[in-house]
């Protein structure tokens, strides 16, 4: 009997980041028009798994998802131990722009999540030349710390669970329980400090974009906006506030939560079809 | 609810292998009622009703009776599913020495929400 392998391959890309080399871990499924995926803070490609999959996703897109530097099985560059990681906005958009093009996708769709959410905002701000649409996955404008983010990485709390308990209730109560435990098994796999690092990004003004929203030209790069309504982070009204303020179509899933590729990958897929469907059509 | 918070916990085989090396006392107030439960090794050993004069714990949650009992509900309402969304709507206050709690988290998540399944019994049986 042959090995049952999914159509899902991963590969190692060495490119410069950042000023830095460094050898990025992307994955990739299908054929078509390239959607690049990000993953949210602290976890890594794995959370695309179920659309990879999924053959009426693959059919007519190329979907490529890279493990952030930090994360995954991306390493984090040469001396990392002599610094404390934290992402900035303006490294976040010369990261995706550097893969994208190292790459050589011609003007892929990007969509993101939480995090990933919030830069597609920022791509749409400052790049909407580049991409033919986005979509923006749990996207709110600003989000607060509503905790100590100190609690995230110190030597006596586990890290591992300290993020992915805090993160626990934001997957939807009603999500499968298969789909919830990987998803909280990204974050108790993440390094040390990554999560944190990353919501450096998320929780300060580094990463506010609300002021800029008005700003974004919907008719130049198509936004599309989704988001669980069990998310708390980022919740519906936040997203249907960057609806109001750019005129980008908003979907609420029910059911879902902050995760919803990875907590129920097919719920989810069954809300983005309709819109890679809009995007095939543009 | 908080009365048999102990029960289904300590019940809960999974759930005090979890709490294995949690030895600590926290409280629990609703409205201006409040309440001490003393956890050893994973399981909820006693469970003390106030008033207090000098009560002696690490942490405590408060909140109304109004939220506790939607965050009690089987399928709570959205921003009612989780302490760290009451915390964000400020529904919610975690106060004291957060060590034990955070160290401990998903532990002590699913202490919190315990009387969900009885909640939930309850309603199958109705």
């Amino acid at each position: 009997m042959s090995p049952h392998f999914e159509h899902i391959t991963g590969r190692y890309l060495q490119l410069n980041l950042l000023g830095k080399p460094h050898r990025l871990y992307v994955e990739e499924a299908g054929h078509g028009i390239p959607l690049l995926c990000l993953h949210t803070a602290g976890a890594d490609t794995r959370q695309y798994r179920g659309l990879m999959n999924d053959e009426r996703v693959t059919a007519t897109y190329r979907v490529i998802a890279f493990d952030m530097p930090w994360h995954g099985k991306s390493s984090p560059p040469a001396g990392w131990q002599e610094q404390e990681y934290q992402l900035t906005a303006p490294d976040y958009v010369q990261v995706i722009l550097d893969v994208a093009a190292a790459l050589e996708l011609d003007r892929p769709v990007v969509m993101g999540c939480s995090i990933g959410g919030r830069i597609v905002l920022h791509l749409a701000y400052q790049h909407p030349t580049r991409f033919r649409a986005l979509i923006g996955l749990e996207s709110a404008p600003y989000a607060e710390a509503y905790y100590d983010l100190s609690w995230l990485n110190r030597p006596d709390v586990h890290g591992g669970m300290v993020c992915a308990g805090v993160i626990s209730g934001l997957v939807s109560p009603t999500a499968p329980e298969h789909g919830r435990w990987e998803t909280l098994w990204h974050y108790m796999q993440s390094g040390p400090g990554v999560f944190k690092g990353d919501l450096y990004f998320y929780t300060t003004a580094d990463g506010d974009i609300r002021d800029k929203l008005g700003q974004i030209d919907v008719k130049q790069c198509p936004l599309f906006l989704l988001t669980g309504e069990y998310d708390y982070s980022c919740t519906v009204e936040a997203m249907l506030g960057v609806a109001e303020r750019t005129g980008a179509p908003a979907t609420v899933m029910q059911g879902l939560g902050h995760f919803p590729m990875s907590e129920d990958p097919e719920k989810f897929v069954g809300y983005l079809l309709p819109v890679l469907e809009k995007i095939r059509a543009l | 609810m908080i009365d048999r918070i102990a029960g289904l916990v300590n019940a809960d085989a999974r759930l005090v292998h979890r709490g294995r090396f949690v030895d600590t006392t926290f409280m629990i107030v609703i409205d201006d009622d409040y309440t001490m439960l003393r956890v050893q090794q994973g399981r909820v050993t006693k469970v003390t009703p106030g008033p207090f004069i000098t009560p002696d714990y690490s942490f405590r949650l408060r909140a109304s009776r109004d939220v506790w009992e939607k965050f009690w509900q089987p399928l709570p309402p959205r921003g009612f599913t989780d302490v760290f969304a009451l915390v964000k709507t400020k529904l919610m206050q975690i106060e004291g020495d957060l060590h034990p709690f955070m160290a401990n988290l998903f532990y002590f998540k699913d202490v919190l929400a315990a009387p969900r399944k009885n909640a939930a019994t309850e309603q199958a049986a109705r």
